[in-house]
């Protein structure tokens, strides 16, 4: 047997077993997007929004959905009449898709943070700022959630 | 037969005693840093961001806390710990004569509490026992591992070492058919490292925590559909033993980040 | 009470953006995980944060289960003078957790 063989007959095993072991696993329900425009309306009501005015880094491909970095920040002068109100963060497929609401205080100079949230599968994050104006604006982001094998048993540890 | 000379035996018995394990290792150790995303490799980076320093600071307070009957703290015997707690994470597991067998840092922790302070031992896998063994082995953060081999070390890396090349549970995989034979391929989208422990305890995304070499190994048992052993096993110390041998040279991270 | 790490700069110029840091050890439990034993574990996050600067709100955040366990947060303020920086969380049983650092502006 050479050494390739060997190889290649251990992946197969891997991978057999490994498959075999998928079927067990249960999901929790996930956000469709008529909940996600249930979540927008539930905020904003039926305002227009329009894109732009935000930045949101969000790395393109996750490895584990339990820990994505998200950095946004909103074009304002964060005057005393001109700033941003809040920002809420959706996610369209997590089994809520609302994941976080910041509001910004009269001692913020600018609009701008960062923090890690959970995705549970490739998904659109959406972003939606509101300024003092009331006016909405909206970026949108996919992120690629990565699944290893081992990732979908259910282990006690 | 001629009886051998004195020399000789006295040769024999100095050899027996002086056991040099030299097994198997990577030509080429690579921390599980080097299999992780730059965002996760990022947030090992920052030690503000870096949630395992949460458990470290918990060890910052577990170090000055008075314990046990005796009432003393483990820094009224060991004093700043950036200085006497240097270097030691890289030298465990180790050989303790007080205990007769191969120890490792969360037990040498225990044996310090129980036999010195008067205290109770932490449980494994406590969430002190993580903080103080976290912060000890955070001071050794950027030194090279580097484990002893020889004396009675070597029957213990013997046991390690058989323990990582013997296929188990209802997949039939070892240790080896993953982490030596596998290495840069994939299981789905996760690619497989050399299963090196250097950044242990480590702050693991799937736990959302924190958690001990051995629980990492119960973790990765049950993924081969084997009967973990208990944490703080002598089959797990003795494996703990022969991966930190496999991973001389690689610098101690903890706390890491793995995915 | 959770452990908490906080990051202010001792000292800031009169008019400098500063960067603040905040995290907190918490599981952030969001109702979908199972025990060992199968038993669904309940949700169990922290639902707010506060941070002040010397009594003025500078940065709030009303968290749901889909952020990260031992949430972090970095954000920015403006050094006007000398005061405390306050940070504040509640859990969703109502236990608050507090921590402060004074800014020296120069």
């Amino acid at each position: 047997m050479t050494k390739a063989d060997k190889i290649d007959g251990t992946r197969r095993l891997l991978l057999g077993g490994l498959a075999a072991s998928v079927v067990l696993v249960a999901m929790p329900v996930r956000a469709d997007d008529a909940l996600v425009a249930e979540a927008i309306r539930e905020h904003f009501g039926d305002a227009p929004r329009s894109d732009g005015r935000i930045t949101m880094l969000l790395p393109p491909l996750a490895e584990s959905g339990n820990t994505v970095p998200i950095q946004i920040s909103v074009e304002s002068p964060m005057s005393e009449t001109d700033r941003v109100k809040r920002v809420v963060i959706l996610a369209t497929r997590n089994p809520r898709a609302l994941v976080a609401t910041m509001e910004f205080g009269p001692g913020a100079p600018r609009a701008q943070f960062s923090t890690n949230m959970r995705l549970s599968g490739t998904q659109d994050v959406i972003t939606i700022a509101e300024m003092s104006d009331g006016s909405l604006w909206q970026a949108q982001s996919r992120v690629l959630v990565t699944v290893g094998a081992c990732d979908t048993l259910q282990i006690r540890y | 037969m001629t009886p051998l000379p004195p020399a000789l035996v006295l040769l024999g018995v100095l050899a027996a005693g002086m056991v040099q394990f030299d097994g198997p290792r990577p030509s080429e150790p690579r921390s599980g840093y080097s299999f992780l995303t730059p965002e996760l490799q990022n947030l090992q980076d920052d030690d503000f961001a870096n949630p395992g320093m949460l458990w470290v600071e918990q060890g910052v307070a577990l170090w000055d806390e008075a314990a046990g009957s005796s009432g003393q703290s483990c820094a009224d015997c060991h004093g700043d710990a950036a200085q006497s707690m240097r270097g030691v994470a890289a030298r465990y597991p180790t050989y303790s004569d007080e205990a007769g067998r191969v120890i490792n840092l969360e037990q040498q922790i225990n044996q310090c509490r129980t036999a010195r302070q008067g205290a109770a031992a932490l449980a494994y896998e406590s969430e002190d026992l993580l903080g103080l063994t976290a912060f000890v082995a955070n001071q050794s953060k950027g030194m090279p591992i580097s484990v002893a081999v020889t004396g009675p070390i070597a029957e213990s890396l013997k046991r390690g070492e058989a323990f990582f090349y013997e296929r188990r549970g209802q997949l039939n995989l070892s240790c080896a058919n993953c982490h030596e034979d596998n290495v840069g391929n994939h299981l789905r989208a996760e690619p497989i490292s050399q299963g090196q422990t250097n950044g242990f305890p480590i702050y693991r995304a799937l736990w959302q925590s924190m958690g001990s070499t051995h629980r990492m190994f119960a973790w990765c048992n049950e993924a081969v559909r084997a009967e973990p052993y208990a944490a703080g096993s002598q089959e797990y110390v003795d494996l703990e033993l022969y991966e930190r041998w496999r991973s001389q040279g690689l610098s101690v991270e903890t706390p890491a980040i793995r995915r | 009470m959770p452990n908490t790490r906080i990051r202010v700069p001792k000292t800031a110029k009169a008019g400098d953006i500063i960067e603040i840091r905040a995290i907190i050890q918490h599981p952030m439990e969001n109702g979908f995980r199972t025990t060992s034993q199968g038993t669904p574990i309940p949700v169990d996050i922290v639902t707010d944060f506060a941070c002040s600067y010397d009594g003025v709100e500078v940065f709030r955040v009303r968290l749901e289960p889909g952020l990260s366990a031992n949430p972090y947060f970095s954000f920015y303020l403006k050094a006007t003078k000398s005061g405390p920086v306050s940070f504040w969380w509640q859990d969703q049983h109502g236990e608050v957790t507090e921590a402060s650092e004074e800014l020296e502006v120069t």
